[in-house]
């Protein structure tokens, strides 16, 4: 479904942020890339969100070059794709049920789509309570839930989560982990990066090691090993 | 896209945008306060510039050029000459005051003076001559009609000269001050105003554009989610232009009481022109330039700050 074929990323300064790398995603993959700070984990995410060009190779989603999309397909692109990100980047003068909307309404949908599937996202998410209030007024492990379900609300192929427990405690992270496999269980691509072992651990599917832009293991039950 | 969609799509900008306004009610807040201090020296030069041209228009009505007749002139003749002046492009008007006119007008103006009277009723013949009264368009131009008469060496039926005097050399050198003076305000006006203008709006631009800075994380958000440009740019031009409409009528209610209480100090300085019955007189203009104004600067501004962060 996704393929990185020999894709290299030197920025400006000459920083090597990927180097050379090759890898495939399958559908319904729930793939955990790890590695320490600079390993190229976020420059990954980016290149996959089409907000990064390679320098050298191609990344392919079912056989499209991502970077090679006109503009307007890459909008039509990154609507595939849900994100989650470790500071939840809701929009704070929004609230919860206006969050989530927002996705629907640039995807294109109905209003009468849009009144009947926020609820129930958020039914899933467990926070339809919370439906009015605005992001300031809920706790960080709500802030991720409410980022899970405008990442899911479209239905998308792929949801791609960076570091998303990275700002919560145990219990919120275990709740984030088991809402990510229920996504993936219905058949969502998920990508998560992160530094906690204990996530990979519980996770328990295929890890990617990255080190210094490069590929070091890539186990298909792994484990967090660094 | 739908017809229904595109209507749905400029819906919800429009209704993004309003609740940005009123969301984010401290930002928009100041945002309103830079735009009335950029429209209030926008109406300030409109004012001023209707105060310049009323004061310029009053001195240029001062000035004029009067043909003195030779006494006994006919009367056909004069008219003749009145009619190739009024064929001039540069001539506004031309008034003819008879010799009896001019006489009844002398004794007018010295009633209270006996010894001139009495001297006036010895004479036989009216001694004045019949004058032709002209303004042209600009002080300036008086000296082409000046010449124009002089050199024509006017004659009458009979093949005499009937022009006395022209009295444009007496006041040349107050016509000429005068010229150069209105030359110079009127381009010293439009240098300051449009200087004026362009640091307002520069200022209001500012001011947007850093509006649009704090706004950058959201903005980022909206497009990873797949927003296209019109999505994101959208809200902002119509709070833009809310912004526009809310300090065009702050700032027009503003003149209201600060324009009455100028109004009798204008009228004193400024040869009977009352600023405030400008303003009420010229409403609709000035609501027109000063809220169009308003709803421009914001749009524009608004429409130019995000695209700074639509490029990727």
């Amino acid at each position: 479904m996704i393929h990185f074929d020999k894709v290299s990323k030197i920025y400006p300064d000459k920083t090597v942020a990927l180097n050379d790398i090759t890898f495939k995603i399958d559908p319904a993959e729930f793939i955990s890339v790890v590695g320490h700070s600079g390993a190229g984990k976020t420059t990954l995410l980016k290149m996959l969100l089409a907000e990064e060009k390679p320098t050298k190779g191609k990344v392919f989603l079912e056989s499209v070059n991502i970077h090679a999309l006109p503009r307007n397909d890459i909008r039509s692109y990154r609507r595939r794709i849900g994100v989650v990100f470790q500071d939840f980047r809701l929009l704070s003068k929004k609230t919860i049920y206006e969050n989530i909307a927002f996705a629907m309404e640039v995807a294109g949908h109905e209003d009468a789509d849009i009144e009947a599937d926020v609820p129930y996202v958020l039914k899933l998410v467990d926070l339809e309570n919370k439906i009015w209030n605005y992001p300031d007024e809920l706790s960080g492990g709500e802030k991720q839930r409410v980022a899970i379900a405008r990442a899911i609300v479209n239905q998308p192929d792929i949801v791609i989560a960076d570091e998303p427990t990275g700002n919560l405690d145990p219990l919120n992270t275990f709740e984030v982990v088991q809402i990510l496999k229920k996504i993936n269980d219905l058949g969502t691509v998920v990508i998560l990066t992160t530094h906690n072992k204990g996530v990979v651990d519980s996770v328990g599917r295929r890890v990617i090691t990255l080190d210094r832009g490069k590929i070091i293991r890539d186990d298909p039950e792994g484990r967090y090993v660094l | 896209m739908s017809y229904k969609m595109i209507t749905t799509n400029i819906k919800r900008v429009i209704r993004s945008g309003f609740f940005n306004f009123v969301r984010n009610g401290f930002v928009s807040l100041s945002s309103v306060l830079v735009m009335v201090v950029t429209l209030s020296v926008i109406g300030s030069l409109i004012l001023g510039s209707a105060i310049l041209n009323t004061t310029l228009d009053v001195l240029r009505n001062k000035v004029d050029l009067n043909v003195y007749l030779i006494p006994g002139a006919p009367e056909k003749d004069i008219l003749s000459i009145k009619q190739t002046l009024e064929t001039l492009s540069e001539v506004e008007t031309v008034g003819y005051v008879s010799q009896e006119q001019a006489l009844a007008e002398f004794t007018v103006r010295h009633e209270t003076d006996q010894l001139t009277l009495q001297a006036l009723a010895e004479l036989e013949e009216n001694p004045l001559g019949a004058v032709l009264n002209v303004k042209t368009k600009e002080p300036s131009q008086y000296k082409g009609i000046a010449e124009f008469l002089q050199g024509r060496n006017i004659l009458g039926s009979a093949g005499a000269p009937i022009v006395d005097k022209v009295n444009y050399y007496q006041n040349k050198t107050a016509i000429d001050k005068l010229s150069s003076i209105i030359a110079s305000s009127e381009k010293l006006g439009l240098f300051l105003t449009l200087i004026l203008i362009a640091v307002s709006v520069l200022i209001t631009f500012n001011t947007l554009r850093l509006v649009i800075y704090v706004s950058r994380e959201e903005i980022s958000v909206m497009r990873l989610v797949g927003a296209s440009n019109f999505y994101v740019r959208g809200p902002f031009v119509i709070t833009g232009i809310l912004y526009g409409i809310v300090s065009g009528v702050v700032t027009l209610i503003i003149f209201y009481p600060i324009l009455f209480w100028l109004g009798r100090f204008t009228e004193n300085f400024f040869v009977g022109f009352n600023l405030f019955n400008y303003y009420t007189s010229n409403f609709g203009q000035l609501f027109l330039v000063i809220l169009g104004s308003g709803i421009i600067i914001g749009a524009v501004s608004s429409f130019l700050a995000v695209r700074k962060y639509l490029r990727t």
